[in-house]
């Protein structure tokens, strides 16, 4: 174990993290004061792919912005696109059907798998083994082919519509969906026993950087870091939206606090999500899967909106002010990476900076959607 | 005079030539090797199999301007590679592939090698110190204080198989192992029955004296960007790499020949240059498996596996050789 600091103010030096480096993924700069390997202070500098999306909704209307969501998070595309047509739906009480509801749980959910696979991949290769990413993204490959196969697009997914879809899913879509789900199943279990059950990879990751449920809390921190310090939360359970209350899923939840407890509620939350495509596939009603009843230019009502959905990183939250016109008059998204990105410069004092950078990689961060 | 000088002239050569084809093409067998267990081509579009790369990588990084950061200090910058290259030639003079081929058989071969072994250290700090990059000075003191910490339980196994077999000198040290695989030092034996974990000792620290994978600190690239060798390019670059390939043929070979009876055929039938060969890719394969299964361990764990568990078990196995020699 790391020994105790000695805080030696006069031999620091800084180490400027980024904005370009290997491990923060994206343009991200943490700036550290360092005593030898150990990180005196480190303060994180956003929003060098700052791109004003928030802005942009203000100018386009409700349509114009769907594509713009799928820009935040580009491995986790759908859960986003999908918090803003729930949120304009809601707002002006557009019908979606049934079928075109279960589509967007099963499609969301296989991005969801995608998304933590390519997380996984991403966080072994910062603990240094690289040979699980490309197994990672060789079984990601296949939820991108069905994803591609129905909305078109491989990772900036525009497939949603208020009211409901773009296209229908056709019988070699169900088809690959149900062959992927088992052969996933099999793909956990040899992930299991290669990345897992490894003693160096146990040995650097349990006990390290442990944040408490009061400092996610504190910063707001949701999704996978919070459950992995005990916090039972899941918007799809708490704050049910969608079909969510038809399915049958477990939300895995893990008290330890440390690196291990993260990556264990990712490798868990993908088995929960193969088990709610398995029950989506199941149930998947008949009929149309576009609503008859819109209008053709939107034009929400008076008022203040918020939507809150469960994306791969935690809670997305949309919230839209309206006066009535076809665009918003002010719009603001809550992205989760962005909060639980914050927990880092308090929890990583005193760390060595190859824990902290395994911490990073635990936040599962996307630069872009951070800056948004 | 002039005989014995060409002699060594051209045993020199061929030793550089075979380090420099060895380095080169190690670098092919390790991303083809990574490639299989990724499962993915690997460099294939240049020659049969891709075997054209090496050479070609070879032209690309000499062909690249040779770029020295401002306010490094020169003269370590641009030592630092040859310094990680040069060492591992030199120890390839001392190596017996067989009976008869050994560019020059010395009686202390064991010494000398670790002796150049221990240098390779030098010129990571050399390299991270020139570089003027905090990210290269962090990487070289880590690189250093496990080449240090590595060195120690390595020797004192070295020390093992040297008393067992009463030689220092390499050819001897084989000799003593042949007549099939039961006469190897990896086997137990009367005079020392832990010769087993002695050599697992000496392989996990020829792995962490070569700087790879799972003990690659000195580089850990998601990181310390590329480490000791964050600002070298061009043949700077190349240099630092070839050294490294050139390290793991160094350590596997001396592997095979303290404990795997060099140039002997397990069933002591035509032994040859080429079951010395066999043995050492075999070894260099292992540690090309064990680099792309593994994640990297950390800096205090990498220090407390050497202080806290091989240097005991090594200084024990040591005593216990000692006292059995003297009682047998």
């Amino acid at each position: 174990m790391s020994a105790p600091i000695q805080l030696r103010p006069d031999e620091t030096f800084i180490l400027n993290v980024g904005p370009q480096h290997p491990a923060t993924h994206g343009v991200l700069r943490v700036k550290m004061e360092m005593d030898g390997e150990y990180i005196v202070k480190a303060e994180t500098v956003l929003g060098y792919v700052h791109r004003m999306h928030e802005k942009m909704g203000e100018n386009r209307t409700y349509a114009q912005y769907l594509p713009n969501l799928s820009r935040l998070d580009y491995l986790g595309a759908l859960g986003y696109t999908h918090g803003h047509v729930l949120a304009i739906e809601r707002a002006a009480g557009i019908e979606v059907p049934e079928r075109a509801e279960y589509i967007r749980a099963i499609t969301v959910e296989l991005n969801r798998v995608a998304s933590h696979l390519f997380w996984f991949g991403a966080f072994v290769m910062d603990l240094g083994g690289f040979s699980p990413l490309m197994y990672a993204i060789q079984d990601r490959e296949h939820i991108l082919d069905m994803l591609e196969a129905v909305t078109g697009a491989r990772l900036t997914y525009c497939y949603y519509r208020f009211g409901g879809l773009y296209n229908d899913v056709d019988d070699d879509f169900i088809e690959a969906a149900k062959r992927f789900i088992p052969r996933m199943r099999k793909s956990l279990k040899k992930y299991a026993a290669l990345v897992t059950g490894n003693i160096i990879f146990q040995k650097r990751l349990e006990g390290i950087a442990p944040v408490s449920a009061e400092m996610c809390r504190k910063y707001g921190a949701t999704g996978p870091v919070a459950r992995g310090s005990g916090i039972n939360f899941d918007v799809r359970k708490n704050e049910p939206y969608s079909v969510y209350p038809e399915f049958d899923f477990d939300v895995p939840v893990y008290h330890e606090c440390d690196s291990m407890a993260r990556y264990k509620v990712r490798m868990d939350e993908m088995e929960q999500s193969l088990r709610i495509i398995e029950q989506g596939l199941e149930k998947l009603p008949s009929g149309p899967i576009m609503t008859e009843k819109k209008p053709k230019n939107i034009k929400l009502p008076v008022g203040d909106f918020y939507q809150a959905v469960e994306t791969a990183r935690g809670s997305f939250g949309i919230r839209i002010v309206s006066d009535g016109d076809k665009n918003a008059y002010r719009l603001k998204l809550r992205s989760p990476t962005y909060s639980n990105m914050h927990l880092f410069d308090e929890a990583c004092e005193g760390m060595l900076i190859m824990d902290a950078l395994a911490f990073m990689g635990s936040l599962d961060l996307v630069i872009p959607e951070m800056d948004r | 005079m002039s005989l014995t000088l060409l002699n060594v002239i051209v045993a020199v050569v061929i030793a550089i030539a075979f380090a420099a084809a060895n380095a080169a093409y190690l670098v092919w067998a390790e991303r083809r090797g990574a490639a299989r267990i990724q499962r993915r081509p690997g460099p294939n579009i240049n020659g049969p199999f891709g075997l054209l790369q090496p050479p070609l990588d070879g032209i690309k990084l000499m062909t690249k301007q040779l770029m020295i950061p401002g306010g490094a200090d020169k003269i370590l910058f641009m030592v630092a590679p040859v310094l990680a290259m040069a060492p591992a030639i030199m120890s390839f003079v001392t190596i017996p592939f067989s009976k008869g081929i050994a560019a020059h058989n010395m009686e202390i071969g064991v010494l000398m090698i670790f002796a150049f072994a221990s240098m390779g250290a030098m010129a990571i700090l050399f390299a991270g110190w020139g570089s003027r990059n905090k990210y290269s000075v962090m990487a070289s003191v880590r690189a250093v204080s496990q080449n240090v910490s590595y060195e120690i339980p390595m020797l004192i196994t070295a020390i093992t198989v040297v008393m067992v077999n009463g030689s220092m000198d390499l050819k001897a040290i084989s000799l003593a192992q042949a007549g099939g695989f039961w006469h190897w030092n990896i086997f137990p034996s009367l005079h020392s029955p832990l010769m087993p974990i002695s050599f697992i000792i000496f392989f996990i620290c020829s792995l962490a004296e070569t700087n790879r994978a799972p003990f690659d600190l000195g580089e850990a690239e998601s990181e310390l960007v590329a480490g000791f060798h964050t600002e070298y390019g061009s043949m700077g670059f190349g240099l630092f790499f070839m050294g490294e390939y050139a390290n793991i043929v160094i350590g596997a070979s001396l592997t095979t020949i303290l404990f795997l009876g060099g140039w002997d055929c397990p069933f002591g039938m035509f032994p040859g240059v080429w079951w010395f060969l066999l043995k050492i890719y075999l070894l260099i394969a292992t540690f090309i498996w064990i680099r792309w299964t593994f994640p990297r361990t950390t800096i205090y764990g990498l220090l407390n596996l050497s202080w806290k568990i091989l240097i005991p078990i090594s200084l024990f196995n040591l005593l216990l050789t000692a006292g059995l020699l003297k009682v047998f």
